[in-house]
């Protein structure tokens, strides 16, 4: 085993935005309290479980294997860990006290659920691009969350938030047969999008059940190398027929569409210099994200701009 | 009325769910949570089938399990035309033959796209050599059969279950980083299963192109 680890190509170290930041590891419930989960977060080893509390622990993995008895008790050099939004989040480096609000998680009416974490062979920026893209709904999504011939994207705005460091685009609207487990017919759906982390987005979507609100779907990318990410997709719906398995399975059919579209794209990691890909009038909040990113000073999975 | 206890990502349900739609034969779907929920481990279905595998099918009072003795089910008794299963000692042995191979291909190819994708814990650098053996063998017997004027897995001069049986995860290979550039019988055959006239796909797969549809 030793000479072929020598082979491979050291990792590039995560910038110091990078290694600092908030990253979910696992949905907390499918974490087996008293075993040993295994996952790479920055291409470093992970281990995890839950103690009797039902709290997530996380610290470097050492010799533990997948699936082996653990008591959480005795972890005593853990890394730091939140428990939010049904997610545990842990982090290398030195992280902020708070992580993005996503108010709406907490309403008392709404169904709250993890739709599964998936790997997917592309840098996590990539991803959270492809999130943020409406262009591809009538030919990856078809008949689901777009159709020909309405393939237009309508003009929408983009803004950095100065205030809350989050990329934020609204007024997206798109014509969709399905945008819903919930939805009975086509409708003009209107979206917002929220980047409130380099490598995490959440998206709002008019509710087919109530006008008045809006669905809300996250993903969180878990960065394991510069090429490789984990999916974790949370679903905060208003929908009162709608069972949770029902409710995952139709995000599920929607993500594993994209799953080879993202595989197939080359870079695997995300050029942010602004010529290295020629954008559409559409790609509007890509080109804010990547600025965004490039301005953070984010070198990890993506192709920085020459300076 | 048929029933399908069914998995979105799974390619094993999907070759019912391709075989019913080109029979043109109507069913219901029950999901069972195979990820994250890993229902079909939970007690009520391994009621249903003691082995925990997705897909099982029930037709009537029938339990059946295992998508390549369901394909077998379905075509024997739905597919009045009889060529999907066909009736014939020395083809039937030829598609079970193909069957058989079908579970080896989900051995590693689907085992290789658990591991990457779903962090099942295979072997996923020994999944994928295996994958690659197998599609080798199959480009060569394809690619021997285009010489002969043969498009299908087998001698019929239509396609059969066989072909919807190794279909599916020669399609999801990529996602278990298993490259068909290679391959190129095999990837010409994957075009023809998905111009079958009642084709659908499933989230993974997508339909040939309608530009190089043969007149």
């Amino acid at each position: 085993m030793a000479d072929k680890v020598e082979t491979k190509p050291m990792p590039n170290a995560p910038d110091p935005v990078t290694r600092n930041l908030w990253y979910v590891v696992a949905a907390t419930d499918e974490l087996p309290p008293g075993q040993v989960e295994t996952t790479m977060l920055l291409d470093t080893n992970l281990a995890m479980t839950r103690g009797a509390d039902g709290e997530p622990v996380v610290w470097l993995r050492g010799d533990e294997e997948k699936g082996d008895e653990i008591d959480a008790e005795t972890i005593l050099d853990r890394l730091p860990v939140k428990n939010a939004y049904g997610y545990t989040w842990t982090c290398l480096g030195t992280p902020d006290a708070d992580l993005f609000p996503i108010p709406e998680f907490a309403e008392p009416d709404r169904k709250n659920m993890s739709c599964g974490s998936i790997g997917i062979h592309v840098s996590a920026p990539r991803a959270v691009e492809n999130f943020l893209d409406m262009g591809h709904f009538p030919y990856v999504h078809t008949d689901i969350l777009g159709a020909e011939p309405h393939t237009e994207v309508k003009e929408y705005d983009v803004e950095v938030s100065e205030e809350r460091d989050e990329v934020l685009a609204t007024r997206c609207r798109f014509i969709q047969p399905r945008a819903a487990k919930s939805a009975t017919s086509a409708m003009e759906v209107e979206y917002v999008y929220r980047v409130p982390h380099p490598f995490c987005s959440v998206l709002y979507k008019s509710c087919p059940e109530d006008e008045s609100r809006q669905d809300v779907i996250g993903i969180f990318l878990q960065p394991m190398t510069e090429e490789s990410c984990r999916a974790h997709l949370l679903q905060s719906m208003i929908d009162s027929y709608s069972t949770i398995k029902d409710m995952r399975r139709f995000q599920q059919t929607i993500f594993g569409q994209d799953k080879p579209i993202l595989e197939n794209q080359y870079p695997k990691k995300l050029p942010l210099d602004p010529r290295a890909e020629t954008p559409i009038r559409a790609d509007k909040s890509a080109i804010a994200y990547r600025r965004w990113l490039s301005q953070k000073g984010i070198t990890y999975g993506v192709i920085p701009q020459a300076s | 009325m048929i029933t399908l206890y069914d998995f979105e990502l799974s390619g094993n349900c999907y070759k019912l769910r391709l075989l019913m739609s080109i029979l043109n034969l109507p069913y219901e779907i029950v999901p069972v949570d195979f990820f994250p929920g890993r229902e079909h481990k939970s007690d009520w279905f391994l009621r249903l089938n003691p082995f925990g595998q997705l897909p099982v099918l029930q037709d009537g009072d029938l339990t059946l399990s295992d998508s390549g003795a369901i394909l077998a089910y379905l075509a024997s008794k739905y597919d009045g035309s009889g060529l999907w299963f066909p009736n014939d000692p020395a083809i039937i042995a030829e598609v079970l033959r193909w069957h058989a191979v079908a579970d080896d291909i989900t051995a590693t190819s689907s085992a290789a796209r658990l591991a990457l994708g779903y962090d099942y814990p295979f072997d996923i650098e020994k999944s994928q050599k295996g994958a690659h053996r197998i599609f080798r063998i199959m480009d060569e017997h394809l690619w021997f059969g285009e010489k002969q004027g043969r498009d299908w897995l087998c001698t019929p001069a239509h396609p059969t279950t066989a072909d919807i049986a190794c279909f599916p995860y020669v399609m999801l290979s990529e996602e278990g980083g298993i490259s068909r550039q290679d391959y190129p019988a095999l990837r010409r055959w994957t075009d023809r299963v998905r111009r079958i006239p009642g084709f659908t796909v499933m989230s993974g797969i997508f339909p040939a192109g309608k530009a190089l549809e043969q007149a």
